[in-house]
C-alpha cells in the first residue's frame, strides 16, 4: 500500500531509524523479527501472533482506506499545575514528542473505511503511557462533536495508563467531559465502536471506553479498572496470567467480541453496515442514502 | 497513624486539664483563673500554630479523620431519611448508603460514599471503596430520582472505587461509566458535595454535578497521593511530595472551576463541631438547590454540559484555553 499523503507528511520529521532497530525480538516467543516483516504483518508476530503495541499513524493507516483529515491537531498541552519533579512537565512531553512523532496520546480525524465516512480516534501508548490529560479529552470530544453533526458512526482505538497525574483534577475531569460528549452523540442516535487495545485503564476504561455501544478488544489486551500492580499490592498475591486480559472480559461479559489486528478493518466494515443498515443515515454531504442490508466484504 | 490525630493528643490533652481547672477554681477559694487564662491563651496559641495553614499533605489526613463526619452523619441530620438498598442484581453494597430524604422540607435522592467510624465497620463498608455492585445502585437511585423528579444530593468520602478482584470481575469501569452517563444526563439538578477524601474515578462516579460544594479541608485528587506516587516514582512513601504536586485542595480547585463553594471548617476541623459543621454544610446544598427552582431541565442539562466542556487546560493555536481562574 503507498503510503498516503497525510502520512508521508507526518512521518518526514521522523528520526533516522538505526540499524540496531532493524530487528526486534518477540516478548511472547522469543522469535527475532526483521521490523519490515513485523510492520507488513500489522506488528503481530507471524509466528506466534503476538500483538505489538502500535503507533498511532500505523493504526490509522492500517484500518483507513487511504486518506485521513485529522481533528484538533492545534490543541496542544499546557502545564496547568507548573508540574515539576525530577523533570518539569513539558521537559518530559517534548521527550515523548521526539520519541513518538506525536504531539499527544491521541490522534483524531475524519477518514473512510470500507466506503463508510468515519470519525476515528486513536490512542499511543507511546506518548505519556496514553493518559488522558485536556488534550486528549478537549480532541475527543471535538471529535465526537464532529461526527455528531455529520451523523458520522465513531471509532476510537484506546491505549492507556488512565489519567494523566502531571495535570490533577484537570485530567480527572476529562471523564467528565468526553462522557459528555459520548452522551451527546449516543443519545443524537449515532453509533460509537470502541476497540480497546493494550492497555486500556482507568479513567479512560471508566469513562468513554466502556460507554460504546459496541466495545471489540484485541487479542490478549490489558483491560481493567486498577492496574494490576496495584491490585497486587493491594490483596498481597500474585495474579493469575489470564486475569483482566482481552479473553477474560469476553467471558465475564464485558466486552462483545475479541479481534485479530488481521481481520479488524474487516470486522468493523461489518459493525459498520450493521449500524447503517437499519435506517436511512445522512452522509457528510448532507446527502441522505440508503446503506444496504447485504453484507459486502472486502 | 494519622499525624493530625497525633497532633490533636496534646491539644486535648491541654483542653481536658483546662476544664479541671475550671471546674476546681469553682469549689475552691483561692483564684486560679488568671492561670486558666494564661492556659487558655497558650492552647489557643497551639491550636493555631497547628491547625492555621495546613499543607496539601496535613489536608489530607485531615480529610481521612477517624472522627470527620461521614455520610452518615449528614443523612442522620437530614429531617428525613429512608434508605434504599440494592443494586437489584447481586448485592447490597454497604460502602454506598442512599435513599429519599427531606432537606429544608424539600424531597431529594440522597447518596453518599460510607466509610467505617472504626475498624469493625471500615471491614464492612470496605474504608468506603465503592464495588461495581454500589455504582449500580448509585445509578438505579439516579434513575429513579429522574423518573420521579426528585432533585439529587450527594455526599463524596472514599479514597477511590475498590480494586479488588472481584470488582474486575463484576467490571468496575463499566459501573463507574455508567454513572459518569446517567449523572451527565439526569434531569434534575444535582448538587455534590467533597466531605472527606475524594478519590479519582471512583469519587467522580458522585460528583457530577451542577454545583460542587468541599469542605475547607477536605481534598478532592485524580488519584490518591499513595497512588500518584506509585505510579509516577515507584515509590508510595513520597506521598506527601505528590500531595504537594497534586494541586487537591478546595481551594486550588475553586481556582480551577472544579469546585463552586468552599465551607469553612472550625479550626482544627469538621470534627472539631460535627453537628454545626453538617448544618451548615446541608443549608449550604438546601440553597444551592433552592437556586435551581424555576429552571427547566433543559436549561439545566446545557448550563451542566457547558460546565464540564469547558474544563481542562490548552493551547489552541496561539490561544491558551482553560486553567485557573486568573
Amino acid at each position: 500500500m503507498p503510503m498516503p499523503e497525510w502520512l508521508r507528511i507526518r512521518r518526514s520529521s521522523d528520526a533516522g531509524v538505526s540499524d540496531a532497530a532493524l530487528w526486534t525480538k518477540c516478548p511472547s516467543c522469543s522469535e527475532v523479527l526483521y521490523r519490515r516483516d513485523l510492520a507488513a504483518n500489522l506488528d503481530v508476530c507471524p509466528k506466534c501472533a503476538h500483538h505489538f503495541r502500535m503507533h498511532a499513524f500505523d493504526r490509522i493507516a492500517s484500518i483507513v482506506d487511504g486518506d485521513f483529515t485529522e481533528i484538533g491537531a492545534d490543541v496542544l498541552p499546557l502545564d496547568p499545575l507548573g508540574w515539576a519533579d525530577k523533570r518539569p512537565y513539558p521537559a518530559k512531553l517534548e521527550a515523548d514528542r521526539q520519541k513518538s512523532g506525536l504531539t499527544e496520546g491521541v490522534v483524531t480525524g475524519l477518514a473512510k473505511i470500507g466506503g463508510f465516512d468515519v470519525a476515528l480516534g486513536v490512542m499511543d501508548f507511546y506518548f505519556r503511557g496514553g493518559t488522558m490529560g485536556s488534550v486528549v479529552g478537549e480532541r475527543i470530544t471535538r471529535l465526537l462533536e464532529a461526527a455528531r453533526s455529520a451523523s458520522l458512526p465513531c471509532v476510537l482505538f484506546t491505549a492507556s495508563g488512565g489519567a494523566r497525574m502531571e495535570e490533577g483534577m484537570l485530567a480527572l475531569m476529562q471523564m467528565a467531559k468526553t462522557t459528555a460528549a459520548v452522551t451527546r452523540f449516543i443519545e443524537a442516535g449515532n453509533f460509537m465502536l470502541v476497540v480497546l487495545t493494550d492497555p486500556t485503564t482507568g479513567g479512560v476504561s471508566a469513562s468513554f471506553a466502556f460507554q460504546a455501544d459496541v466495545i471489540v478488544a484485541e487479542p490478549k489486551a490489558m483491560i481493567g479498572f486498577a492496574g494490576r500492580r496495584v491490585i497486587e499490592q493491594t490483596i498481597r498475591q500474585k495474579l493469575p496470567d489470564q486475569f483482566q486480559t482481552a479473553e477474560f472480559l469476553l467471558e465475564k461479559g464485558h466486552i462483545d467480541m475479541v479481534v485479530d489486528r488481521r481481520e479488524l478493518r474487516a470486522t468493523l466494515i461489518r459493525l459498520f453496515e450493521y449500524a447503517a443498515a437499519g435506517r436511512r443515515v445522512t452522509g457528510s454531504n448532507g446527502a441522505v442514502r440508503t446503506v444496504p442490508t447485504g453484507v459486502d466484504t472486502q | 497513624m494519622n499525624p493530625i490525630v497525633d497532633r490533636e493528643k496534646g491539644l486535648l490533652e491541654l483542653e481536658r486539664r483546662i476544664a479541671e481547672l475550671r471546674s476546681a477554681n469553682a469549689k475552691q477559694p483561692v483564684d486560679i483563673s488568671a492561670e486558666i487564662a494564661a492556659l487558655e491563651a497558650k492552647y489557643a496559641l497551639i491550636q493555631r500554630e497547628v491547625f492555621g495553614e495546613l499543607s496539601a499533605w496535613e489536608k489530607v489526613h485531615m480529610a481521612r479523620h477517624p472522627n470527620r463526619p461521614t455520610t452518615l452523619d449528614y443523612l442522620s441530620q437530614l429531617d428525613r431519611f429512608d434508605e434504599l438498598h440494592g443494586d437489584r442484581q447481586i448485592r447490597d453494597d454497604p460502602a454506598i448508603v442512599g435513599g429519599f430524604a427531606l432537606l429544608a422540607g424539600r424531597a431529594v435522592v440522597a447518596i453518599g460514599q460510607q466509610r467505617g467510624r472504626d475498624t469493625k465497620e471500615n471491614l464492612r463498608r470496605n474504608f468506603g471503596m465503592v464495588t461495581p455492585e454500589g455504582y449500580r445502585k448509585v445509578a438505579r437511585l439516579a434513575k429513579l430520582a429522574v423518573r420521579l423528579g426528585l432533585p439529587i444530593i450527594t455526599f463524596v468520602d472514599t479514597k477511590g472505587a475498590d480494586p479488588g478482584i472481584g470488582s474486575e470481575e463484576r467490571a468496575q469501569s463499566e459501573a463507574i461509566a455508567r454513572c459518569l452517563y446517567e449523572f451527565t444526563l439526569a434531569r434534575v439538578p444535582i448538587i455534590a458535595t467533597i466531605i472527606g477524601e475524594g478519590g479519582s474515578g471512583g469519587a467522580l462516579a458522585l460528583a457530577i454535578a451542577d454545583r460542587v460544594v468541599m469542605l475547607e479541608h477536605s481534598v478532592y485528587s485524580v488519584a490518591s497521593p499513595e497512588g500518584c506516587a506509585a505510579i509516577l516514582w515507584g515509590d508510595a512513601g513520597k506521598a506527601d511530595e505528590a500531595a504537594a504536586h497534586l494541586k487537591l485542595t478546595a481551594q486550588d480547585l475553586q481556582r480551577f472551576g472544579i469546585v463552586d463553594e468552599i465551607v469553612p471548617e472550625p479550626l482544627g476541623g469538621a470534627h472539631r463541631d460535627p453537628v454545626g459543621m453538617v448544618g451548615r454544610v446541608l443549608e449550604v446544598v438546601a440553597t444551592a438547590l433552592a437556586g435551581f427552582d424555576g429552571q427547566s431541565a433543559d436549561e439545566i442539562l446545557e448550563v451542566r454540559y457547558r460546565r464540564y466542556r469547558r474544563l481542562g487546560a490548552w493551547q489552541d493555536g496561539l490561544r491558551e484555553v482553560g486553567g485557573a481562574v486568573p
